[in-house]
């Protein structure tokens, strides 16, 4: 059962195409990489997939739901990583999780099981402007599963995270997570390593497309040149 | 695709039919709990704009209490509203007191000083009233729950509410100070006009910004849009609070006034509960 489908998907703002003619399907508990230099469509695409942009033209079903006509019944099965936290950097790490549980109806003792399990108990009390970059990212990480989503939506979702913080997060987003994953990335090499379907990329346009069998690094790594 | 990556992927569609299994079981046990509510209980938002049939989400009340609870708590930490506003406030009590050259005021001028005061107070409330939702992508986050969107309407209108009070125990008390307002018998008549007023200004105050925050010229924007709608209310509030404001007291405020402000609050909070949904959508 496919949990992206998309056909001759096309989203502009004012003059300028964000995305064209994009058209893909991807199974449930797969991975989709999408990669392009930055401009090319990717967070447009995956904020239509969370229905937080209304597509212009094509067909988008998420999760077996049509967008936007459906866009209600997607709410609170997809977790967006994206650029901006959507954390207050006034409040704390568990305050900033507690108020994200509050509104998906999770009950609270599934934060302290995050940030135990990301290794921010010590720092859960402290506001989040006091926090690195790379905290700050495990925290919007915690945000992004609290609520269990079936669709990961992730923008650069190991930016800003050492090695160590790799290994903690992996679990919740990485491909041992048995969740379907949307991720946009810059990394060609680590796309064709952790993608089931590749999706390149340029002013909006599909460049590359397939199976990491059928694309070859090369042609990932011209999407930026 | 190699047979070890199309296992892969099969062992991780099983999974994912696990995760969504236990999901569902932990939805209808959170149900049981009351911390969600499916179908007939879903909020009337829900149903807007063609979008099928709702999905499992959380109550509107409880929504609205996070959502305000959040607001109260940013403040706290923040301090980047109501002490601004309150020290507007008794500043432009202050330059009253020395441009009018008066030891005291009572009726139409100090209705006037009051007013005008607590007008341009609560803008500055207003401007910031979603500035922390726009600048750290707490709108996306909230769009993002399965939350009826006239949670964040409510919450945004009792927020402000809140700040003009606290403003309001602050401002009223120094105006009759500074200014020596004979107000002591007048003041259970001038907490109802208060009362009033204060709901109109946030209704129409939190309209306002969510339609400002979305521009670029927002700190512009916010008062341009905002007086010209805040004025029925400062003349309504005005007209009520002016025969209470005359040494001993001799009147009432006039019913029609508190009339006007109830129904232009009713008004308003109609059409702000009518088209905040769209001012939120892309």
């Amino acid at each position: 059962m496919a949990a992206v489908e998309l056909e001759g998907l096309a989203r502009h703002y004012g003059e300028r195409e964000a995305l064209w003619g994009v058209s893909l399907s991807l199974q449930r508990g797969q991975t989709l990489v999408v990669l392009g230099p930055n401009g090319a469509g990717k967070t447009t695409l995956l904020r239509i997939l969370a229905a937080l942009l209304r597509p212009h033209a094509g067909e988008v079903r998420v999760l077996d739901r049509r967008l936007p006509e459906e866009s209600w019944q997607v709410r609170g099965e997809v977790g967006l990583l994206a650029h901006e936290p959507m954390l207050y950097r006034s409040l704390t790490a568990e305050e900033n999780l507690r108020f994200h549980a509050r509104l998906h109806g999770v009950q609270e003792q599934r934060v302290a099981e995050l940030l135990a399990e990301l290794s921010l108990s010590e720092r859960a009390h402290e506001p989040l402007r006091t926090l690195s970059r790379g905290m700050v990212q495990r925290v919007a990480i915690a945000r992004t599963v609290l609520h269990e989503p079936e669709l990961l939506l992730l923008d650069e979702p190991y930016a800003n995270l050492d090695p160590g913080a790799l290994d903690l997060v992996d679990p919740l987003i990485g491909p041992g997570s048995g969740r379907t994953r949307v991720m946009c990335s810059h990394d060609p090499a680590g796309a064709l390593r952790e993608a089931d379907v590749v999706l390149g990329l340029r002013e909006g346009r599909v460049a590359v497309q397939g199976t990491p069998a059928e694309v070859s690094a090369e042609e990932l790594e011209d999407l930026y040149r | 695709m190699s047979a070890q990556r199309e296992s892969q992927v099969a062992a991780a569609q099983r999974e994912s039919q696990v995760a969504a299994a236990q999901r569902e079981s932990q939805v209808a046990g959170a149900s049981r709990e009351g911390e969600l509510s499916l179908g007939a209980g879903a909020p009337a938002g829900a149903l807007r704009a063609g979008e099928g049939t709702p999905a499992p989400t959380v109550p509107l009340r409880r929504a609205v209490g996070a959502l305000l609870r959040k607001e109260l708590l940013v403040e706290l930490r923040t301090l980047e509203s109501v002490p601004g506003m309150s020290l507007f406030a008794l500043s432009t009590f202050v330059v009253f007191h020395f441009a009018l050259n008066r030891n005291s005021v009572e009726g139409d001028l100090a209705t006037g000083v009051l007013w005008v005061t607590l007008l341009f107070a609560s803008l500055l409330g207003v401007n910031r009233l979603f500035v922390a939702d726009a600048e750290e992508g707490g709108v996306d986050g909230f769009l993002l729950a399965p939350v009826d969107r006239s949670a964040m309407l409510i919450a945004k209108e009792l927020t402000l509410l809140c700040y003009l009070v606290v403003l309001e125990l602050v401002a009223v008390p120094a105006f009759a100070l500074l200014l020596s307002v004979p107000m002591a018998h007048a003041l259970p008549d001038l907490l109802l006009v208060l009362a009033l007023a204060d709901v109109g200004v946030a209704v129409v105050g939190t309209l306002v910004a969510a339609l400002a925050v979305q521009t670029r010229a927002r700190d512009l924007l916010g008062p341009l849009l905002g007086l010209p709608l805040l004025v029925p209310i400062v003349i309504g509030a005005a007209r009520a609070t002016s025969p209470l404001l005359v040494a001993g007291h001799a009147g009432t405020p006039a019913a029609r006034w508190l009339a006007m402000l109830a129904l232009y609050d009713l008004i308003f909070g109609l059409i702000a509960y009518a088209v905040f949904d769209f001012l939120l959508e892309d």
